[in-house]
C-alpha cells in the first residue's frame, strides 16, 4: 500500500437547516492510500457522498482537517479549490452533470482548456473513443441515453489523468446493463492510470469490487471491511 | 503550499487560451442555447434604446434642418436688427457695403379692422426685394408684387388664413389698419422666413413699407423693429463680419444674426426640449433596466448547476464571471443594436408625418451622435443593472451541484465599487450629453429616488401581504389567503412588478399632475387677477383722451398706464452684458424701459431709495429684485442700455418687486424722467373690467385711436397654453414609451411565474379548487400588485409634481385626483391583463400530467 494521499481527521461537517444547524458528519477518521479503491456505503442520509464531498473540496468542513496530496483543503479559499481539483481530481456525479450546451467532446474538453492544455480537443477525442462514444462526439447531453451521458462524465473525468477520482452512486441512475458497463470502464480507467478511486455506491457488488469498504451511518464511520487484492 | 501541491502532478503542456479568450469560448458554446430565454431582456433593452435614440434624431434633424436653412429661415445671409427706428445713413451705407443683396423689414403689432371686428396682427412691411432668399407661398398662387398691387388705387396685402376667416374676409375685401385702408391681395400660405419670428401672439399681415406711409403707425415711439437682411458675397468670413459690426455698432443697439445660427431662439428650445424628452427616455431605460436585471437573475438560476459543474471541473470564479459577463454583453450588444435600428427606422418612416407637423425644415439621416448616445445608454444601464447578479454567480459554490444552494446575498465590495462607478458614468454621461447639469442630476435623482421608493414599497407590500395572509382576516377566504401568500412569498415577482410598471406609472402621474395644475394656474387663477386687455402704442397725445374713456367707465375697475420706450442692455459696470449675464433672459433682446418721478402706490421698494420727485441729475435705475439677483447686481452697479441708438448709463439705486406672474403691467428697469428726456415714447396701459364691458371699450378705443393695438390677455392666455399643450403631449408620449417598457417587464415576471403557476393550480385542483377559484385567486394577487405600483406611482407623481410647481414654478400645487385615478386603475389592469393571460395554461393544464413531471 502506497502512501495516503486522503487524510481526514475528526472531520466535522454540520450545515444549517430551517430547524436549526444540522449536524451531517460527526467526527470522521479516515485515511485513503495511494492507488487504493475504497468503497462508502451505507443507509439513505448517513453522509456518504457529504464525506465525498468534503474529500473533494466541494464541501468544506466545519472543523477537523481534509487534507489531500498532503494539501490541507480546509484553509484554501473556492478559487485555490478549483485550481487543486482541476490539476489532481476527478469527479463523476449520479445526474452526470453534463453542461447542456456543450458536445459530448467539448464537456471532455472543457476541464483541459481550464488547465491551459493546448491539445485538450485532441486528448478529449481520444478520452471518448476509449469510453466507446468515438462516433457521438459532436452529440449534445439531451442526444444521448443515460448511460451514455455517464459515459461522457466518466471520460472527462479522467481525461486530465487526475490522481484521485472520486465518484458518486454512478450507476443509481442507470439500469443493470448500463450500470455494470460503467462499473467495467471505471474500474478499467482506474486501473489503466493507477488512480486512487472513492466511490459512493448502495450496490454490494460494487463495493464488493473495491480494496476497502467503510460503513457509515448517521454521520459516523460505524465499520470497516478489507476485501479483494488489498484485504 | 496548496498551489504547489496542485501543481505538482500536472504534465507541463503547451500553453492554450486562457482568461477572456477561454471565457469567450465557453460564452459562445452557452450562447447555442440561442435568445429564447432573452427575449424580455432584448425587448427592455431595445426598447429603451429605441426611445432615446428616437427622440435623439428627431432632436438632430431639426438641427440639421435648422443649419442647412439657416439663409433660408433667416431670409438672407445676415441681417442687422434695429429697435423703434430705420437704420440711419451711415448704417445703410455698410450693409450695402458689405452684400450683395438688401431688404429692409418692418415689424410690429397692430389692429386689422372691417366694420366693428378688429384682430390683432403682427404686421410685416417689406420691400421689393424680400425675400431674399426662399419664396412665399399664396392662394391663389400668384408674385407678391401682383398681391400687393393697387386696385382702385388701394394698396394690397395678404394675410395669414387665421386673421382672413376671422375677420369674414375674403380675397379682395378690405380692411384697414391705423388709417390706411388695404385690400385683401391674397391668403399667406407660408412665409419662409417664419421661424425667426418666434412666439408671436397675432397672426401675420404682409405689405409694402411704402403703403404704410400714411398708416399713423410707425410714428415716433411706435413699437416697430427693423431688419435688414443681406446677401453677402460668396465664401464671406461670417465671424469676421459679424466682429466688424458689433464693433462698429454694438453702442447703438444693432443686433447681428447670420445664417450660422438663423434661429438661436429655436435651437435652444430643440436642444432644451430633446433634453428633456432624452431624461424622461432615461426613466424608460431604468424600468427595462429592471426587466433586464430580472431576466438575467432567471437566466443565472437555471446555471447554477452549469456553473456549479464548471468549479468542480476546477474553473475559478474570475472565469465564470467572465463567462457570462461576456454572454450578456453579447445579448446588450443586440438588444442595442435592435434599439439602434428601431431608433433610426421609426423617425425615417416617420418623416413625411413628423416634417408636416412641424413649422421647421428637417433633414432626416442617421445621425451618429444621438446614436452614440443612445448606445451609451443602452450599454451602460445594461451592465450596472446586471452587473449585481453576475458578480453573484462567483459565489456558486460546487456543493451546489448535490445540495440546492441558493444564489443570494453580498457579492463583495469590489462589485458594489464597480455598480457605483458604472451609476457614476451614466450620471456623468445625462449630465455631458443634456448639457444641462440640473436638469441630469435632478432627473437622476428622481429616478434613482423612485427606484429606491418603489423597492421599499415592494418590501412593505410583501411583508404586509404575509402578514394578511395570516391573520383572521384571511381566514375562511381561500382565494384571497391565496394570493396574498403568493404576494407575500419568497418569490421576486412583486418586487418585479412594482418596480417596473411603478416608475413608469409615476412618470405619468408627474406629468399629469404638473399639466393639469399649469394649466390651472395659467388658465383659470391668471384671468382673475390679469387684466382683460394691454393697450400699446399709445401717443402721448391720445392718453388722456384714452383715460377718459377707460377710467370713466363704471365696468373697468382698474386702469394702469405707464410711459413705454425700449431698449437693450448692452453693458453692465462697464463690461459687456453677456459677460456678466450670460443667457439672462433680462440681457437677450430688446426690454420695455420705462420712467416714473415717484414709485406708484403698488410698487415696492426692497433695497435703496427712489430719486426725489424733482430729481436731476445723472441717470439712475430702479431695478427688478429678483432678475438683479440672478445676474448678481448691487445697489451702485451701472447699466448701460441703448434706447434708439443712444446710450443711457444709470446708476442702480433701488431695487423693487416686480411680479410678471400676474401678466400685468412689469418693467425690469424705471429711469428717472430726466434720464429719458426728449426720447420719443408711446404709452402702455393695462385696463381691467368687466368681461361684457370688454367689446365695447375695445370698438370705441380702436375708432378713436386706429394706431392703438389691443392684446387680449384671455387670447394670449390660450397661445400659452397651447404651446403648453403641446410640451405636454410630448412628455406624455416619452412616458408612454416608458410604461410600454414597464408592461413587457410586467408581462416577463408573470411569464416568469407561469411555470410555479401552473404547479400550484395542479396542486389546487388535486386538492378540490374549482377552476374559478384559483383564477380569483390569480386575478386577486396581480390586480393587488397593480394597484401597489398605482399608489406608490400617485405618491412619487405626486410630489414630483408639487415639487416642480412649489421650487420652478413657484405657484401654488393642488392635487389632481382625476389622472391619479386613472393611473391607478391602468395599474390594476395592466397587471390584471399580464397575469390572466398567463392563468390559461395553468388553469388548463391536466394536474396528473402536471405532477408526474414535477416527480
Amino acid at each position: 500500500m502506497g502512501q495516503s494521499v486522503l487524510a481526514l481527521k475528526a472531520a466535522m461537517l454540520t450545515l444549517a437547516g430551517n430547524a436549526g444547524p444540522v449536524e451531517i458528519l460527526k467526527g470522521i477518521d479516515l485515511d485513503v492510500a495511494e492507488g487504493e479503491t475504497l468503497g462508502l456505503i451505507g443507509p439513505s442520509g448517513s453522509g456518504k457522498s457529504s464525506l465525498l464531498m468534503l474529500m473533494g473540496g466541494l464541501e468544506r468542513a466545519t472543523s477537523g482537517s481534509v487534507r489531500a496530496l498532503d494539501a490541507d483543503l480546509t484553509a484554501m479559499d473556492e478559487d485555490q479549490l478549483a485550481r487543486f481539483r482541476r490539476a489532481n481530481m476527478g469527479v463523476v456525479f449520479q445526474s452526470f452533470h453534463l453542461i447542456p450546451t456543450m458536445t459530448a467532446l467539448e464537456n471532455v474538453a472543457i476541464p483541459l482548456e481550464l488547465a491551459g492544455h493546448a491539445d485538450a480537443f485532441a486528448r478529449a477525442e481520444a478520452e471518448l473513443r476509449t469510453v466507446g462514444l468515438g462516433s457521438r462526439m459532436d452529440h449534445y447531453p439531451s442526444q444521448m441515453s443515460g448511460g451514455e451521458q455517464q459515459r461522457v462524465a466518466l471520460a472527462r473525468a479522467a481525461a486530465p489523468r487526475p490522481a484521485i477520482l472520486l465518484a458518486d452512486e454512478p450507476t443509481g441512475n442507470l439500469d443493470g446493463v448500463n450500470g455494470q458497463a460503467i462499473m467495467e470502464l471505471l474500474f478499467g480507467l482506474r486501473d489503466r492510470y493507477g488512480a486512487t478511486l472513492v466511490l459512493v455506491t448502495h450496490a454490494p457488488e460494487l463495493a464488493a469490487r473495491c480494496d476497502r469498504v467503510v460503513r457509515l451511518a448517521d454521520g459516523r464511520i460505524v465499520g470497516e471491511d478489507r476485501t479483494g487484492v488489498a484485504a | 503550499m496548496t498551489d504547489i501541491a496542485a501543481t505538482a502532478t500536472v504534465t507541463p503542456t503547451p500553453v492554450a487560451p486562457r482568461g477572456w479568450s477561454l471565457a469567450w469560448r465557453i460564452a459562445r458554446r452557452e450562447l447555442r442555447g440561442g435568445l429564447k430565454g432573452f427575449r424580455i431582456f432584448l425587448a427592455c433593452l431595445a426598447l429603451g434604446v429605441m426611445a432615446i435614440a428616437a427622440v435623439g434624431m428627431v432632436r438632430a434633424a431639426i438641427e440639421a434642418g435648422l443649419r442647412d436653412q439657416g439663409s433660408v429661415l433667416l431670409g438672407g445671409d445676415a441681417e442687422m436688427e434695429f429697435t423703434y427706428r430705420f437704420a440711419d445713413e451711415g448704417e445703410r451705407a455698410y450693409m450695402t457695403r458689405i452684400s450683395t443683396g438688401l431688404s429692409e423689414i418692418v415689424d410690429f403689432r397692430s389692429m386689422a379692422v372691417v366694420g366693428d371686428e378688429t384682430a390683432l396682427t403682427q404686421v410685416k412691411a417689406v420691400d421689393s426685394a424680400y425675400p431674399l432668399v426662399g419664396a412665399v407661398e399664396l392662394e391663389p398662387a400668384m408674385p407678391l408684387a401682383e398681391a400687393f398691387a393697387r386696385v382702385d388705387g388701394v394698396p394690397g396685402a395678404v394675410m395669414d388664413r387665421v386673421i382672413v376667416d376671422r375677420l369674414g374676409l375674403t380675397v379682395g375685401s378690405r380692411f384697414t389698419l391705423g388709417v390706411q385702408e388695404f385690400h385683401l391681395g391674397a391668403v399667406l400660405l407660408r412665409e419662409p422666413d417664419s421661424a425667426t419670428q418666434g412666439f408671436t401672439l397675432g397672426p401675420r399681415t404682409m405689405m409694402l413699407t411704402a403703403d404704410l406711409a400714411n398708416s399713423g403707425l410707425i410714428g415716433p415711439g411706435a413699437l416697430f423693429e427693423t431688419k435688414y437682411r443681406m446677401l453677402l458675397p460668396p465664401g464671406s468670413d461670417l465671424q469676421a463680419l459679424e466682429d466688424a459690426t458689433e464693433a462698429a455698432y454694438r453702442d447703438k443697439g444693432v443686433r447681428w444674426s447670420d445664417s450660422r445660427r438663423a434661429t438661436p431662439g429655436v435651437e435652444r428650445f430643440v436642444d432644451r426640449m430633446g433634453s428633456f424628452l432624452i431624461l424622461v427616455g432615461l426613466a424608460g431605460l431604468a424600468v427595462g433596466g429592471v426587466g433586464v436585471s430580472s431576466a438575467v437573475r432567471a437566466y443565472l438560476e437555471g446555471k447554477v448547476s452549469t456553473i456549479a459543474t464548471l468549479k468542480t471541473l476546477g474553473a475559478e470564479g474570475r472565469m465564470i464571471f467572465r463567462v457570462y459577463l461576456l454572454q450578456i454583453a453579447v445579448l446588450a450588444g443586440i438588444g442595442v443594436a435592435i434599439g439602434l435600428i428601431l431608433g433610426v427606422a421609426v423617425p425615417m418612416l416617420l418623416a413625411p408625418v413628423i416634417a408636416a407637423s412641424l413649422p421647421l425644415p428637417v433633414a432626416f439621416a442617421p445621425y451618429p451622435l444621438p446614436l452614440a448616445e443612445a448606445a451609451f445608454y443602452g450599454l451602460v444601464t445594461a451592465l450596472l443593472f446586471t452587473l449585481w447578479p453576475l458578480a453573484r454567480t462567483r459565489s456558486v459554490r460546487a456543493a451546489a451541484l448535490y445540495r440546492g444552494a441558493g444564489r443570494e446575498g453580498w457579492a463583495g465590495w469590489p462589485a458594489a465599487f464597480a455598480v457605483l462607478a458604472l451609476l457614476a458614468l451614466l450620471v456623468g454621461g445625462a449630465v455631458f450629453f443634456s448639457g444641462v447639469p440640473e436638469l441630469a442630476l435632478g432627473s437622476a435623482a428622481g429616478i434613482a429616488g423612485a427606484l429606491l421608493v418603489l423597492a421599499g414599497a415592494a418590501w412593505l407590500l410583501r411583508k404586509g401581504a404575509g402578514w394578511l395572509a395570516r391573520s383572521a382576516l384571511a381566514r375562511g377566504r381561500v382565494a384571497l389567503r391565496l394570493a396574498l401568500s403568493a404576494v407575500g412569498g419568497p418569490r421576486a415577482e412583486a418586487t418585479s412588478v412594482v418596480l417596473s410598471l411603478g416608475l413608469g406609472l409615476s412618470v405619468l402621474a408627474a406629468v399629469g399632475q404638473i399639466d393639469s395644475n399649469l394649466r390651472a394656474a395659467i388658465s383659470q387663477d391668471l384671468p382673475e387677477r390679469a387684466p382683460s386687455y394691454f393697450f400699446i402704442d399709445i401717443q402721448p397725445d391720445q392718453i388722456e383722451g384714452f383715460l377718459a374713456r377707460t377710467e370713466g367707465d363704471p365696468a373697468v375697475s382698474r386702469v394702469d398706464q405707464a410711459p413705454m420706450l425700449r431698449g437693450v442692455v448692452t453693458q453692465i459696470n462697464g463690461r459687456p452684458a453677456r459677460e456678466v449675464a450670460g443667457e439672462h433672459w433680462v440681457v437677450r433682446g430688446d426690454r420695455g424701459i420705462t420712467y416714473a418721478a415717484q414709485p406708484d402706490a403698488r410698487t415696492t421698494v426692497t433695497e435703496g431709495a427712489w430719486w426725489p420727485a424733482d430729481y436731476v441729475g445723472p441717470p439712475q435705475v430702479s431695478f427688478a429684485a429678483e432678475e438683479a439677483g440672478e445676474i448678481g447686481l448691487k445697489l451702485g452697479d451701472t447699466v448701460t442700455v441703448n434706447v434708439l441708438g443712444r446710450d443711457i448709463t444709470a446708476t442702480i439705486t433701488s431695487f423693487r418687486e416686480v411680479d410678471f406672474s400676474s401678466a400685468g403691467m412689469g418693467f425690469v428697469m424705471t429711469l428717472n424722467p430726466s434720464a429719458l428726456q426728449g426720447a420719443p415714447h408711446t404709452f402702455i396701459s393695462t385696463v381691467y373690467a368687466e368681461p361684457e364691458a370688454e367689446a365695447a371699450i375695445l370698438r370705441d378705443l380702436s375708432k378713436a385711436y386706429p394706431n392703438i393695438t389691443a392684446i387680449r390677455v384671455k387670447d394670449a392666455i390660450d397661445r400659452v397654453t397651447e404651446a403648453l399643450g403641446a410640451i405636454a403631449t410630448a412628455t406624455a408620449w416619452a412616458a408612454a414609451a416608458t410604461l410600454l417598457t414597464g408592461f413587457v417587464v410586467l408581462i416577463g415576471a408573470a411569464a416568469a411565474g407561469e411555470r410555479a403557476r401552473v404547479y400550484e393550480a395542479a396542486v389546487l385542483k388535486t386538492l378540490g379548487a374549482t377552476r374559478a377559484r384559483i383564477l380569483l385567486s390569480f386575478a386577486l394577487r396581480s390586480a393587488l400588485m397593480g394597484a401597489a405600483a398605482g399608489v406608490v406611482a400617485i405618491v412619487a407623481g405626486g410630489l414630483a409634481g408639487w415639487a416642480v410647481m412649489t421650487f420652478v414654478m413657484e405657484s401654488d400645487f393642488v392635487f389632481e385626483p382625476v389622472s391619479a385615478i386613472a393611473i391607478v386603475a391602468g395599474g390594476v389592469i395592466a397587471t390584471l391583463s399580464a397575469g390572466l393571460l398567463f392563468a390559461l395554461r395553468p388553469l388548463a393544464a391536466r394536474p396528473a400530467q402536471v405532477l408526474r413531471a414535477q416527480d
